[in-house]
């Protein structure tokens, strides 16, 4: 096993992509790295992007909310190319584009049409300004963590952040301070909403960062809890059948027949849908586990092929039986050759075949217990109101065909 | 038939022990002309010595078979696919088929059988394993008295139904031609229009049905 956890994980669904989650790229970004990360997951170059976000920001200002909803929602890009020196001069083409989303911000209110009046607009975008500041300078934190360098330059940073403070602050307190402040009861409620909506802001980005690093720990968690439950299963079959075939070196039936009840516990396991051995109360699954016992008991491979699936009912457990009884004559007879099972659900029948490649015999010189599986299976399907049928030819191996009509009322 | 020279083999499997096995198992009946381990290497292999078939394994790191397949079905037509996998999934055994593969056998087929299946699929016949049939039959069995469905592809025909139920109750392809009375050729004929059904059909339902006998 080169590749130990590969075979757990469900296999990649043909015509199923792979989730692909949108990341904000800290890589060739202007501001916060949407507009890139959104070009390489579309696939599209950035400049397009770029345009499409700058085309709808004219367009009542969706773009801008557009872009902000974005930089909030699409986690920062985890993957970087390690070791890339921060740029100077970044702050300058940041400021820019800040100023260009403040621009585009005015707009927006323009069309709401609550931007007219300047004693308003001015500290509203001053807050923006701040706040977008502020946020940004989170993103930095974050990549310096995943870097693991710490000992980055922390006075940019820090100028930064007291910055976006700062413009906050500047921003509340001339609303506060402005026309739009009429005083007396309404103006407390205002200043209290101003200042309760600011530290919001501020404090967001921590608020946001907290939550994500919670739900990460939460998926580490959920991961070390499904490699040990994986770990404990194999430890109590794998482990522990390997071990009792070193025991029976000598015995190559028992080796084989721990092997094949291994192999078929753990083909169940991985390949069977969650909720545990359940189903038995279908055809099918009866079929199998009748099959999986006669390999048991008498050490040979039976291959089970189902075609169609019903549930169980009186006749069909007959069936099962009768299934049973011929495989059990099958492994005896067939002296180590493969056995198969394929049983067929119809609409109005099920057939079920058991073949064995073994010697075969002459059906006109039936030895004595041959006869006695031909009464218990044929006799069991007759009683039912079904039929058996066996053919042999010796050296050909032999065939016990069952047929069961279906109950047509539906049960 | 090309009996007289060997078939050319390349060995696909993440299993060094399986490849070792596999080799020995085959002995003589074909020439084993190289071997890889993971989905980028057999690429490499198979574009280089340009083999008649290939033993390919359904789960390989780096993309698995379907990978394989997808990067040389179309550069290499002479080059043929068998899919081996301990997989019973559905949707494994399906992907490869529609992949490309020529034949899906499991890892438990004896020695001597094996050899066969990769003799007939160098020359250019399908394998169907009895867990494939009913695969098959399964999923074709969904639609057939949907009256919507007028594709021919989309159908089998009552004859290749016949044979398909046949191999699943562990026919040879001998057999089958016994039982049926006619000809091992015509069998073949057959299965190998039932394999472009499988890989030219372009139902979802296939795909679809695949994973619901996983949910089920």
């Amino acid at each position: 096993m080169s590749e130990p956890a590969e075979p757990i994980a469900a296999p990649v669904l043909p015509g199923d992509l792979p989730v692909r989650r949108m990341y904000r790229s800290s890589d060739g970004r202007v501001l916060a790295g949407v507009a890139k990360g959104l070009a390489d997951h579309l696939g599209v170059d950035v400049l397009w992007v770029r345009i499409a976000f700058v085309v709808l920001t004219a367009a009542s200002g969706a773009g801008v909310v557009a872009y902000g909803l974005f930089w909030v929602f699409a986690p920062q890009s985890p993957y970087e190319p390690a070791g890339q020196p921060r740029e100077r001069g970044r702050d300058l083409t940041m400021l820019l584009a800040l100023g260009s989303l403040a621009v585009g911000l005015v707009l927006l209110l323009t069309a709401l049409g609550i931007g007219l009046n300047p004693g308003l607009t001015v500290p509203l975008v001053t807050v923006c300004l701040g706040v977008a500041i502020l946020w940004r300078q989170a993103d930095d934190d974050a990549r310096e963590r995943w870097r693991q360098a710490t000992a980055t330059s922390q006075g940019p940073g820090m100028l930064r952040a007291g910055v976006g403070l700062a413009l906050v602050l500047l921003g509340a307190a001339a609303i506060l301070a402005g026309p739009a402040n009429g005083g007396g009861a309404v103006g407390g409620l205002v200043a209290a909403a101003v200042v309760a909506v600011g530290i919001a802001l501020v404090s967001g980005p921590w608020w946001l960062r907290m939550a994500r690093e919670l739900s990460a720990e939460r998926s580490a968690r959920i991961r070390e809890q499904e490699r040990a439950e994986v770990a404990a299963h194999v430890h109590d079959s794998v482990l522990h059948t390997l071990t009792l075939i070193q025991r029976h070196v000598d015995d190559p039936r028992e080796v084989a027949r721990l092997a094949r009840s291994q192999e078929r516990e753990l083909r169940g396991w991985l390949y069977r849908p969650v909720g545990g051995p359940g189903g038995s109360t279908q055809l099918g699954a009866t079929l199998e586990a009748a099959a999986a016992e006669v390999e048991d008991a008498h050490g040979v491979a039976i291959e089970v092929v189902v075609v169609g699936d019903c549930p169980l009912d009186d006749r069909l457990v007959a069936v099962r039986d009768a299934a049973r009884e011929a495989m059990v004559n099958a492994a005896k007879y067939a002296k180590g050759a493969p056995v198969s099972l394929y049983a067929e659900v119809e609409p109005e029948q099920v057939t079920v075949f058991v073949r064995d490649r073994g010697p075969g015999f002459d059906p006109d010189t039936v030895p004595g217990d041959r006869l006695g599986l031909r009464q218990s299976v044929v006799g069991r399907m007759a009683r039912h109101g079904g039929r058996a049928i066996v053919t042999s030819e010796p050296g050909e191996g032999t065939e016990v065909q069952l047929e069961m009509p279906r109950d047509r009322s539906p049960s | 038939m090309t009996d007289h020279t060997a078939v050319r083999v390349v060995l696909v499997d993440d299993h060094r022990m399986f490849r070792s096995g596999v080799r020995a198992e085959l002995g003589d009946a074909v020439e084993v002309v190289g071997e890889a381990e993971d989905a980028d290497q057999a690429i490499t292999v198979i574009r280089a010595t340009r083999p008649d078939v290939v033993l390919l394994d359904v789960h390989l790191p780096g993309g698995g078979g379907r990978a394989v397949l997808a990067a040389l079905v179309a550069e290499l037509p002479d080059v043929r696919f068998l899919a081996l996998s301990v997989s019973d999934a559905p949707e494994d055994v399906i992907s490869v088929i529609r992949g490309g593969a020529r034949g899906y056998v499991t890892k438990s087929i004896t020695g001597p059988e094996l050899a066969g299946a990769v003799r007939r699929v160098a020359d250019g016949d399908a394998v169907f394993s009895p867990r494939l049939a009913g695969f098959v039959l399964d999923a074709f069995a969904a639609t057939t008295d949907v009256a919507t469905v007028d594709e021919d592809l989309d159908r089998l025909s009552q004859r290749e139904r016949e044979v398909l139920r046949l191999i699943a109750r562990g026919y040879t392809y001998k057999e089958v031609g016994k039982a049926l009375f006619i000809s091992v050729k015509t069998v073949e004929t057959h299965v190998s229009a039932v394999l472009r059904k499988l890989q030219l059909s372009n139902r979802h339902e296939l795909t679809r049905w695949a994973t619901s006998r996983r949910l089920v």
